[in-house]
């Protein structure tokens, strides 16, 4: 009954406001602290392929918990992906409120904004407006990822960037995220007083040339990865599907295929290491003795 | 002799009928340490007597003379022409006011409401007894408290914020300033919940969206973007 009475004045039955208001500005702002440290780190595992194959391979293993299942479970990542799923749309519901709700907004805000070239205004309507574009970006995303966690992998998510014609998508994506979060961290700074000191001015300017920096840093990081994906993805076009073998698992193939083969070597009669060779390699002449 | 520069004004009075919103151009020579208070007179005295404008004490110290210059919001007395490189100033009204005529906009009005919002005077149940000395504060809250009170209610924070043009119920940084003001100051006896009951919602302190146009613009150097984020710490914290 107070719920009715509340929603209809818009206070309680006590005549006090609402502290609804208070939370969704803390969880706005704790969602998005969540996710842009979880983009920090997502783009750094990402960027593992820049090390190689094997390194973002063993990343991508690592996730699906290979260190407590044998050979991992791609499940364990859409179940991550659906937390941050909905992390993003408690997020995205959460920003809405700030968003212009009309064109008179829109037109307001807009004329104020070019009209007094004042830059953080500036990057709030980027803000907003990378907000905006990933409801759509992230979302294509994230559906891959929470249905098809299994295709991630060297090969797999070059495939993707190249066969499957997702790379405009994450490049759009990519330059969403780092402008939009990179701003976030620096407004929630701001914002809530972190970091403040005894200067506060000092204190903004020296957030707001961090918080290029990060930006930077993390689109020459994003641009790089991306392109790496899209070189492999080229290279990888006609296998397209076929998945990545590390290479310690061929050189542990390999190695099992001669031991089997040369369990009957006769050491008392063959030169060990040429029946070896000559076993597994037969396409291979040896010139002159004693090799 | 000085250069010339050239005031562009918007004209337009919104009581009139027949009048249309215009930019009118004025030229004329520049004087050592011009201001725009300066200027304006100038051209009020010999090029048009009918732009409105509005000033009083000519010093940055009545907060009457708020405008946007080149889309900015400034005390028009304390900014200099010689300033502007090109020589060219476009001056317009303060948004989120109501317009008057021309550059003069009616910011009393809508101060005195947000007065009336946030309560803006000290809520105490002690009754002075003028026959014994008032208790002693500490000089450091006592600076700190004045140090807000130097608002001059010029209006230039609520014409540089864009969530106050947007949304025109937001209460703006002076209010928010003013409520930290009673918070901070130990006459008043206003609890948060208090305060709560008076910005707790997205009028007021959670409306906010940090674009700190407020705190940049701001003539007096108001530490705004510490009180509002002051504000909000304590008013989330509230159970």
């Amino acid at each position: 009954m107070s719920n009715l009475i509340e929603g209809f004045l818009g206070k309680s039955v006590e005549g006090k406001k609402s502290r609804i208001p208070a939370k969704l500005d803390y969880w706005q702002s704790a969602t998005g602290l969540f996710l842009a440290l979880f983009m920090w780190g997502h783009m750094f595992f990402v960027s593992s392929i820049l090390v190689s194959k094997d390194f973002m391979y063993s990343v991508t293993k690592m996730f699906e918990g290979v260190s407590f299942i044998d050979g991992g479970n791609p499940f364990i990542v859409s179940v991550a992906v659906a937390i941050v799923l909905t992390i993003i749309i408690i997020h995205a519901v959460l920003g809405m409120r700030k968003f212009p709700a009309n064109y008179r907004q829109y037109r307001a805000f807009r004329t104020h904004m070019k009209m007094m070239e004042h830059e953080d205004t500036t990057l709030w309507f980027i803000q907003a407006f990378t907000g905006f574009a990933m409801f759509f970006l992230a979302s294509a995303h994230l559906f891959i990822m929470l249905t098809k966690p299994e295709t991630i992998g060297p090969f797999g998510s070059a495939d993707r960037m190249i066969t499957d014609w997702m790379w405009p998508i994450y490049l759009l994506l990519l330059l969403a995220v780092e402008f939009h979060g990179s701003i976030g961290l620096y407004r929630l700074s701001v914002k809530w007083g972190w970091f403040e000191g005894s200067d506060a001015k000092v204190t903004r300017a020296n957030l707001k040339k961090v918080k290029w920096a990060i930006t930077a840093f993390f689109l020459i990081l994003g641009l790089t990865t991306l392109a790496a994906y899209m070189k492999i993805g080229l290279e990888h076009r006609d296998h397209a599907g076929q998945r990545f073998q590390p290479t310690a698992m061929i050189i542990q193939h390999a190695n099992s295929i001669i031991y089997s083969k040369n369990q009957n070597i006769d050491m008392n009669t063959e030169t060990p290491f040429r029946a070896l060779v000559a076993r597994n390699f037969s396409g291979i002449h040896f010139q002159g003795k004693g090799v | 002799m000085g250069r010339m520069i050239t005031i562009k004004a918007l004209k337009y009075n919104p009581n009139s009928k027949v009048s249309r919103a215009h930019f009118a151009e004025y030229q004329l020579e520049e004087t050592d340490g011009m201001t725009l208070f300066v200027a304006l007179s100038k051209i009020r005295e010999e090029l048009d007597h009918d732009l409105s404008f509005d000033f009083v004490c000519r010093a940055g110290i009545c907060g009457s003379c708020g405008m946007m210059v080149n889309g900015t919001p400034k005390l028009a007395c304390r900014t200099l022409t010689r300033d502007y490189e090109n020589g060219v100033i476009q001056l317009m009204p303060m948004p989120a006011f109501k317009l008057i005529k021309d550059l003069s906009v009616n910011t009393g009005e809508w101060m005195e409401g947000m007065s009336k919002r946030v309560e803006s005077w000290v809520h105490t149940n002690e009754v002075p007894d003028f026959t014994k000395l008032e208790k002693p504060i500490d000089p450091q809250v006592a600076e700190d408290t004045f140090e807000l009170d130097r608002c001059v209610e010029c209006g230039i924070c609520v014409a540089a914020c864009g969530t106050k043009l947007m949304r025109p119920d937001f209460v703006g940084a002076v209010g928010l300033n003013r409520v930290a003001r009673f918070r901070m100051d130990p006459h008043d006896n206003r609890t948060d919940e208090d305060f709560y009951e008076l910005i707790g919602d997205d009028d007021g302190i959670f409306g906010c969206m940090s674009l700190l146009a407020c705190e940049d613009n701001c003539p007096k150097h108001l530490p705004l973007q510490s009180k509002i984020a002051y504000m909000r710490r304590k008013l989330v914290a509230l159970r």
